[in-house]
């Protein structure tokens, strides 16, 4: 086995049983930890995969930005300790399982599926595309070429959501 | 090549995603079980940039974005419910149920 895939099973393995701890904690606070752990985990399973700067956007954005205001909803509404009993009753439980084991099943026989070669580039051209024209560049050179619209219209996105969060927010208009 | 093991540990992240949707009660921990989904569906755009061309890299810009909207619009609703009914409690919320 070569060093990254010792990694990537290492974090692959950090990122899954953290997750397990985020759906499995009964404090909401403790959830939002182990959250930040699976983001910090998966962080650098993406630098594993040649996305650098995605990892970088994910420890800024997600565990920087994201958890950070969970958090402080958290705080905000004093649920800091935990619920009397915040697991669904036996048909919940059983309708989640039945629920998530088929859609496991489904996404494990997907994984087998490999893009057909006659589209896939050949490897290592991502890694040669970063080196020649920078980790920021490879991104931002198509995300302001081919994707400047959907990319303009991220911003549109973004001040709807600041609008509606304060109209929300507020207590009376 | 680490395609395919990311591909299943993008599908083992997704359904634990699901199943903290549908198993828990409050709903912020739910919230975040919905932004566990993202990421692993980030993790999937990732690991097919690195065959398919460095788009998947700018379409989980996209999703990030997308998330960070959804959080804040979503953390304000849940803010709302809680000031109005002063619980997260979803089992408690249900107002439509017939």
């Amino acid at each position: 086995m070569s060093g990254t895939l010792v990694l990537f099973w290492a974090f692959a393995g950090l990122a899954l049983a953290s997750a397990l701890g985020c759906i499995t904690r009964r404090s909401p606070v403790a959830s939002a930890l182990w959250l930040v752990v699976t983001l910090f985990a998966l962080a650098a399973l993406f630098v594993l995969l040649d996305a650098q700067f995605i990892a970088v956007l994910q420890l800024l954005v997600y565990a920087g930005a994201i958890m950070v205001l969970f958090l402080f909803v958290i705080m905000l509404l004093n649920l800091g300790h935990p619920g009397p009993m915040d697991v669904k009753g036996p048909v919940g439980v059983g309708t989640a399982f039945l629920l998530g084991g088929v859609l496991l099943f489904q996404l494990w026989i997907l994984r087998q599926a490999a893009p057909p070669a006659s589209i896939q580039l050949p490897p290592g051209s991502v890694a040669r595309l970063q080196q020649e024209q920078g980790l920021v560049g490879a991104i931002a050179q198509p995300l302001f070429d081919t994707y400047l619209i959907p990319f303009e219209i991220t911003s549109l996105l973004l001040l709807a959501a600041l609008v509606g969060a304060v109209v929300l927010a507020k207590r009376r208009l | 090549m680490l395609l395919g093991p990311a591909l299943g540990v993008s599908a083992a992240l997704f359904t634990l995603g699901v199943f903290g949707v549908l198993l828990r009660r409050n709903a912020i921990v739910i919230f975040m079980c919905v932004e566990l989904m993202l990421n692993a569906v980030n993790l999937t755009f990732v690991a097919l940039a690195q065959r398919l061309g460095v788009a998947g890299q700018i379409f989980v810009f996209f999703v990030m974005a997308v998330a960070a909207a959804e959080a804040a619009v979503g953390l304000a609703i849940i803010l709302a419910i809680f000031r109005h009914r002063g619980t997260v409690d979803l089992q408690n919320i249900n107002l439509l149920k017939g």
